[in-house]
């Protein structure tokens, strides 16, 4: 038999059942839920009278409508409120486990289920979010879901799937210092696109990605949406299971040998055959930096902003030109020129205890600069939270001039009161420059936490290897 | 969901590549707890001048004359052309609410996005990709005519121009299925119970660590 690729086996694993028309049935075993995408779904299994097919497969936080300030006092936001507690009472009404607001354990969905050991080696993991990419980095598959989709893994925990397409990024060599997982992530980007993924799974592989940190790995496979794949996914090795053991809902320790036994498999097999292989340089990877409307706009912090004039292709070409327009940006400026409005530390890509320690290495001793009217960070999840000040980083941000915020996704997506005003410009750890994310007619360059943090204080652009 | 039929359609274009899913909705209106309603907030980046909030009178804002959907011969499109990628970004099932709540039944670019692709069909929202050419073909005429028409017939696959020119496309076999005859995804997979049931036992039995509940 050929070898088979990571994606490959996962998929076998969970195979119930392969229909004739060339789609399969697809066992979940994990189900995370959030206020945005649920409240459909499990109206829709109300009105059907159907019951939830295995509830203790479904693990469900508030993250995306929740403020960042006061959380004890409840939402204020009527609308935002509704949301909130519409989720609140379809966990009780279908007995689901719930970390609701101000529970330590509530958070980013992303953040939260790697914490707890909720995502596990060679499970299939779906949230009714395109980031559910993220829990990859585990040897997991892992993809994000509609709410229809949300409504059929609830009653029937399964998926009618059609196999995606093999797909591996290998990132050769050791980057060099003050680059990082998401500098990596974002030159991928650059290099395929936004749709380079589309159709496919995506394995991330090679010496720089082995020598990831797990949060690091969370980061890469956490924007591999933004590279068209639903997908990606990262072999378990020491690494994983350093990160997994001991973990609230991960392997009891009588389970723990045999666990880790059947993990063995979860890599490609040598022989393993991909439909496309793209192999990068890690030494040709610099801290980037989003210039455009696109992740795949996006360049070396020492580059300028391109020229549309000297692309060939013409609906790149207007692409770029209202790009430029909406960002308000002159071919040929260089980043480090581009001031800013606001600094924006946080999100399921860049929230986590190692992304707050980047961060506060380069704010530590600094001030914010004046020209900055806000700069925030909103911790990943309350345990995040805690542990980063328990290290005494809340009093590093606090005393350079940023925000410490309470979790919740915040001003990546601006559903709550954090966003950007019409034509503030944002360096942002975010995952999506897209027009009106962060705000409407708000402008979003993304970053890693250390160019973000060293923005603020520089209030520009600068390159993370210059500083002392 | 509807049962999707051969019809005939007014088209309007955007041309853009990577129409993301929070130009079809933004964030704002997301916060609904319906599946229904969405329409009027399509584009609303794009199609309002002054930035609007879920439970606005949005009658009483000020639309932008430059945006197609706002032109009167367009208030009735069915079919939206656009380049490639489109409905990338979040995994919002109401991008799709929000085209279908307009009247947009069918949506013809030369790629999707996967989730996008994907839940369209769940909705009875037909994603058509064609060749680049054929697209840049659809973008030429419709700009040469006033009043551009097409039929879309699912079941012979197929996209027809008023010249009666046809070009076919390519579509799943089970989802196409599932659009002409409307039907339900959670009843087809609830005829497969008994396997369900038997593979938990077997896959319980491998791996027990993973019977593991949250508390």
């Amino acid at each position: 038999m050929a070898g088979r690729t990571l994606y490959d086996k996962i998929w076998d694993l969970h195979q119930v059942r392969r229909n004739d028309d060339g789609t399969s049935l697809l066992y979940i075993d994990r189900h995370l839920v959030h206020e945005v995408t649920s409240a459909q779904a499990f109206e829709g299994l109300e009105l059907a009278d159907r019951p939830l097919w295995r509830r203790d497969s479904i693990l469900a936080v508030a993250d995306h409508n929740v403020p960042t300030v006061g959380q004890a006092q409840g939402i204020a936001d009527p609308v935002s409120r509704l949301q909130v507690e519409t989720l609140d009472r379809n966990c009780e009404r279908f007995d689901v486990t719930e970390f609701r607001l101000g529970d330590p354990r509530n958070g980013i969905v992303h953040v939260v289920g790697p914490e707890q050991g909720a995502t596990l080696p060679g499970m299939t993991v779906v949230c009714g979010d395109s980031h559910t990419s993220t829990h990859g980095a585990f040897a997991a598959l892992a993809f994000g879901i509609g709410t229809s989709e949300v409504e059929h893994v609830m009653a029937t925990q399964c998926l009618i799937q059609q196999k995606s397409k093999n797909m591996r990024v290998r990132i050769e060599g050791a980057v060099g210092p003050g680059v990082t997982a998401k500098d990596i992530v974002l030159h991928i980007i650059g290099v395929i696109g936004t749709a380079g993924g589309t159709g496919h799974a995506i394995e991330f592989a090679g010496e720089a990605i082995r020598n990831l940190s797990m949060e690091g790995r969370m980061t890469v496979c956490n924007m591999t949406i933004e590279a068209g794949a639903r997908a990606g996914l990262i072999a378990c090795d020491q690494t994983t299971l350093d990160y997994v053991r001991g973990r609230p809902y991960g392997p009891r320790e009588d389970h723990w040998q045999q666990a880790v036994a059947s993990w063995q498999d979860l890599h490609s097999d040598d022989d393993a055959q991909f439909d496309r292989e793209v192999e990068i340089d890690a030494a040709d990877i610099a801290p980037q930096v989003t210039w455009g409307t696109s992740p795949e706009m996006v360049c070396s912090v020492a580059d300028a902003v391109p020229d549309p004039a000297a692309e060939i292709d013409t609906v790149r070409a207007t692409g770029m030109r209202g790009a430029l327009e909406y960002m308000g940006l002159e071919a040929g400026t260089a980043i480090r020129d581009i001031p800013l409005d606001k600094v924006f530390i946080g999100s399921c890509t860049n929230s986590r205890i190692e992304d707050l320690r980047a961060a506060a290495k380069v704010a530590e001793g600094r001030r914010v600069a004046g020209n900055v009217k806000l700069a925030m960070v909103v911790p990943g999840s309350g345990l995040v939270k805690q542990q980063a000040e328990a290290e005494g980083l809340d009093r590093i941000f606090i005393d350079a001039g940023f925000e410490w915020r309470e979790p919740g996704c915040s001003m990546c997506l601006a559903m709550n009161a954090d966003r950007l005003e019409p034509g503030e410009r944002c360096a942002s750890t975010s995952n999506r420059n897209f027009e009106g994310r962060q705000g409407q007619g708000g402008r979003t360059h993304l970053v890693s936490p250390a160019m973000a943090a060293a923005a603020a204080v520089h209030g520009h652009f600068v390159d993370v290897r210059e500083l002392d | 969901m509807d049962k999707f039929e051969t019809f005939t359609g007014v088209v309007a274009a955007i041309d853009r590549p990577n129409i993301d899913t929070d130009a079809i909705i933004p964030k704002q209106y997301l916060k609904s707890i319906k599946r229904s309603g969405f329409g009027v907030n399509l584009f609303d980046d794009w199609r309002y001048l002054d930035p609007g909030a879920p439970g606005d009178d949005h009658s009483r804002r000020r639309p932008n004359p430059d945006f197609v959907l706002n032109q009167d011969a367009f208030a009735a499109t069915s079919i939206l052309l656009a380049r490639e990628n489109f409905g990338c970004g979040s995994s919002r099932e109401h991008a799709v609410w929000a085209l279908l709540d307009f009247g947009i039944r069918v949506v013809i670019a030369p790629s999707f996005a996967d989730i996008f692709y994907n839940n369209s069909f769940k909705n009875g929202l037909l994603p058509i990709a064609l060749e680049t050419t054929q697209v840049d073909r659809l973008f030429a005429a419709l700009g040469a005519s006033d009043d551009y028409r097409l039929t879309i017939d699912l079941e012979r696959q197929c996209v027809i121009d008023p010249e009666g020119v046809e070009a076919t496309f390519e579509v799943d076999a089970f989802r196409r299925h599932c659009l002409l005859n409307g039907l339900d995804d959670i009843g087809l997979t609830m005829q497969y119970a008994d396997e369900i049931r038997d593979f938990e036992q077997a896959y319980y039995a491998r791996s027990p660590w993973l019977e593991r509940a949250p508390s």
